[in-house]
């Protein structure tokens, strides 16, 4: 009976999610308090419902339950109780219905927050955050339901987790990602409100920028540890192979960058903002272009989950309206609007203008790399192509290089202009500074490097360099003029610097980006040392042979039999000798006992500035093996990077402005008139630039 | 058409050209890089060129693998079951799904002799999926046999 109530839970929170969407957009519309106020409720109601299922089905593995078809296919007695955990998301019905909590939980945050909100935006962001909850439930009960039953021949026992799964990384990549990709569903929401009310203004980028640095950072970790989980368990130690479903994580990641960094000049400067809003939409669209691509098995890859034409076709289908529909309205809505406001080509405007641009242009690439297997297949009447990774590399790493040079620049510069002489002899500092560097790493390394990783070396000093000397002048600064980014600006009147003093520190949403900032540096320098410097040997070696590579002396003393809980292991022993460390490197090939598969576990010894890594292959002939051995210089730099950037939007999103409007201060903004979206004016007529007790920093109107 | 407009339309036109020209650039560089996916009957029929890095496929023919006693080279041959077998020269580790009768994918270029050249060798990830490419060969396998 108990799976009947996940089903059952299912259904209700599809009906509530109707009540959403209808309530909250007819009643803003119609400007019906009840009905926006019923809306938010039966938010509440929908998270009850579908964390019961969720839970059901945890319940379900838990005690082995293999009535249910899906737990069956995905499950086994012998696993570990925290796999069957995980085996939740293990497979596609389950992680849809994970995909379904976790928008579930955004809605809730999102009612919950609402005292920010002027009422009839915040009843149409949570009435169209309830219609995709209704397209994804829809999607769950009609084509995906992880309820099924296996009724009335029950298998006596389950054909086991996918062994590949059976990892750490199963538990927490699949949450964090999808936390990321549903948490950009706020962006997008809050953007079709916008258009909705006609306010696309300062205050509406304020209110979704938050919104948009979690769900940002969020993907950035479900990416990192996608990457990382990777390069640890598929057993041949990559840590990207631009595959179809990575691509899927990217596009999203790289429109969200695009639009974290738009967001930014809409609220400050009340410009881009329709550029903004189509960022919004593209960064939710390419998260479900993304789940389409996994979900409808059209494409070869390592992540794609059993073919279903019919689940391809729904979601297709929902893509067409989510995309056709929010497009539409902006078409609409989104008229020019006038320019008025001027800057400089050295300014922070036009830096994070070219920001857009070269994320954009990089998001084109992987776009085109990703969907052009398809269209030649469907143009050429089914002959199959895949596009190698040289492609993606003979773009992707260009623009990345130019995305560096010119982050070496941005934080000298002031928003309109930046006087050039003064901005010159910063640049100097780190030029040198980032020369310095390109000059003694290789020393300091012993090794030379090729002219590309050298650059990549130069510009990652470059940016470090230029944050470090920003946020060391600022420190020095008196507090007054601190907060400001460039002293000489105008707009010091005693009042501010009053309240500067106050404040005292540099802002915490500053020391997010520097952050972010010096992650995105860390990893260049991770990505282009490893590919310079890794050294990857696939050798035969019998017991008692060593073998050097890369400075690190690898001695096979033979293989042991071992046993887990669901699985029989062979397991090679490794005496590595690194320099003075001694080490004992155990690598796995693993049989499962329920599917008879066999997995290789490698032996990993992590380290800051190198991994050696060691992975059996297959026996050969006599005691032989053969062995992988690899040693990546610096390849954790490229996580810890990631890592960095989405602590940063974190740090960011934490800034206390965004907490500064209260509810007296909302119900003021919502008496205001509502800027229309395509009415003239001067820059930052936006709302939350007259919003009283709104002292955060800004640049001042143009 | 007054002075903004044109202004305007004319910036929507370069972007379009500009963006045009990108994309044309950036599929004719594709072109040279993508790996065409060729099944054995015309690798061996002689449609699949020779030199040129491609794709192919098939079911690993049983007793047909063979590793040098002393280095990572083994051959094993590759065919559809319906009479198309071709060899395939590989040094390295072999995937763990590598096995007998199992459809496996290869990555790199046939040499004049007809035999296969792999850089790359793809088993499938798990019991139940099967690359796309190998779904016709496998279910004319699966017939064969049943």
């Amino acid at each position: 009976m108990i799976p009947e109530l996940g089903n059952f839970s299912l259904v209700l929170a599809l009906v509530l999610s109707a009540i959403t969407g209808a309530g909250g957009l007819l009643g803003a519309r119609a400007g019906r308090v009840r009905w926006m106020r019923a809306a938010a409720s039966a938010v509440s109601g929908q998270l009850v419902f579908v964390a019961l299922a969720f839970v059901v089905l945890v319940h379900a593995f838990v005690t082995d339950d293999f009535s249910v078809a899906y737990v069956a296919h995905n499950s086994n007695s012998l696993l570990p109780w925290y796999y069957k955990v995980s085996a939740v998301w293990g497979a596609h019905e389950g992680s849809f219905l994970l995909w379904v909590l976790i928008m579930t939980v955004w809605m809730t945050a999102v009612a919950v927050r609402r005292r920010h909100l002027p009422l009839d935006f915040h009843a149409r962001a949570l009435g169209v955050m309830g219609l995709l909850n209704l397209g994804f439930l829809s999607f769950l009960v009609f084509t995906s339901n992880p309820f099924e039953r296996l009724l009335p021949l029950a298998p006596a026992d389950g054909s086991d987790l996918n062994p590949l799964l059976q990892d750490f990384g199963l538990i927490v990549h699949p949450p964090m990602l999808y936390t990321g990709y549903v948490g950009f569903s706020v962006a997008f929401a809050f953007a079709i409100a916008a258009l909705l009310t006609g306010r696309l203004d300062s205050a509406w980028a304020r209110w979704s920028r938050p919104w948009t640095n979690a769900a940002w950072a969020f993907l950035t970790v479900g990416i990192a540890l996608g990457s990382w989980w990777a390069y640890y368990e598929l057993g041949w130690g990559g840590w990207w192979f631009w595959d179809p479903v990575e691509n899927a994580s990217f596009m999203p990641w790289l429109a969200g960058t695009a639009l974290v960094h738009s967001l930014a000049v809409t609220e400050k400067r009340g410009t881009f903002k329709s550029w903004t809003a189509l960022l919004a939409i593209a960064a939710f669209s390419l998260s479900l272009l993304g789940a389409f691509i996994v979900r409808s098995g059209v494409l070869t890859s390592v992540h794609a989950f059993a073919v279903d034409p019919a689940r391809g076709m729904f979601i297709l289908m929902f893509l067409f309206v989510v995309v056709g529909g929010s497009l539409t309205l902006f078409g609409i809505r989104a008229r020019a609007v006038a320019a008025g406001v001027r800057y400089g080509p050295f300014s922070r405007e036009a830096f994070l203008l070219l920001n857009n641009l070269l994320f954009v242009v990089a998001l084109g690439v992987v776009l085109l790399g990703t969907l052009y297997p398809l269209a030649y297949e469907a143009l050429s009447g089914g002959a199959k192509i895949s596009i190698g990774p040289p492609w993606f590399n003979t773009f992707f790493v260009p623009l990345m290089l130019l995305v560096a040079l010119a982050l070496g620049i941005g934080p000298f510069l002031s928003w309109k202009r930046t006087g050039i002489a003064t901005l010159r002899r910063r640049l100097a500092w780190s030029a040198g500074a980032g020369l310095a560097l390109g000059v003694l790493l290789p020393l300091i390394l012993d090794e030379a490097l090729s002219p590309g990783t050298l650059l990549a070396v130069v510009l990652a000093g470059w940016v470090l360099t230029g944050h470090g000397l920003d946020i060391a002048r600022r420190m020095r600064l008196p507090d007054a003029v601190r907060r400001k980014p460039d002293p000489g600006a105008p707009g010091h009147d005693g009042k501010r610097a009053r309240r500067s003093r106050r404040a005292g520190r540099i802002p915490l949403a500053y020391w997010g980006m520097t952050v972010a900032h010096a992650g995105f540096a860390m990893s260049l320098l991770g990505v282009a040392l490893t590919h310079e410097l890794s050294v990857e040997k696939d050798i035969r070696m019998v017991p008692g042979e060593a073998a050097e590579h890369g400075g690190v002396v690898f001695r096979f003393n033979g293989i042991v039999s071992t046993e887990g809980p669901n699985y029989v292991s062979r397991s090679g022993r490794f005496e590595v000798a690194d320099g003075d460390r001694r080490l004992l490197l155990v690598p796995e090939k693993r049989q499962y006992l329920a599917g008879g598969s066999v997995m290789t576990e490698a032996a990993i010894d992590p380290g800051f500035f190198k991994d050696i890594y060691v992975s059996l292959g297959e026996p050969l002939e006599g005691d032989a093996w053969a062995v992988r051995v690899y040693v990546k210089p610096f390849v954790r730099w490229i996580w810890f990077g990631a890592l960095l950037m989405a602590f940063g939007g974190t740090l960011a999103l934490a800034d206390k402005r965004y907490r500064r409007l209260r509810t007296t201060d909302s119900t003021r903004v919502r008496a205001l008139p509502a800027s229309p979206a395509h009415a003239p004016g001067p820059a930052g007529t936006g709302i939350a630039d007259y919003a009283p007790g709104s002292n955060a920093p800004r640049g001042k109107p143009g | 058409m007054n002075r903004v407009r044109r202004n305007r339309l004319l910036t929507v036109l370069f972007i379009f050209a500009g963006s045009a020209g990108a994309v044309t650039l950036m599929l004719l560089a594709a072109n040279e890089n993508l790996n065409l996916f060729h099944p054995p009957e015309q690798i061996v029929s002689g449609v699949a060129p020779v030199g040129v890095p491609i794709r192919a496929g098939g079911m690993v023919v049983a007793g047909s693998v063979a590793r040098a006693p002393d280095s990572l080279d083994v051959e094993f041959v590759l065919t559809d079951y319906r009479g198309s077998d071709f060899r395939v020269a590989y040094t390295g580790i072999l995937p763990d799904l590598f096995r007998e009768g199992q459809g496996i994918l290869v990555r790199g270029e046939l040499d004049a002799a007809g035999v296969f050249r792999a850089v790359e060798v793809l088993a499938k990830h798990d019991e139940n999926y099967m690359p796309p490419e190998l779904v016709p060969i496998a279910a004319e396998a699966a017939g064969n046999a049943g």
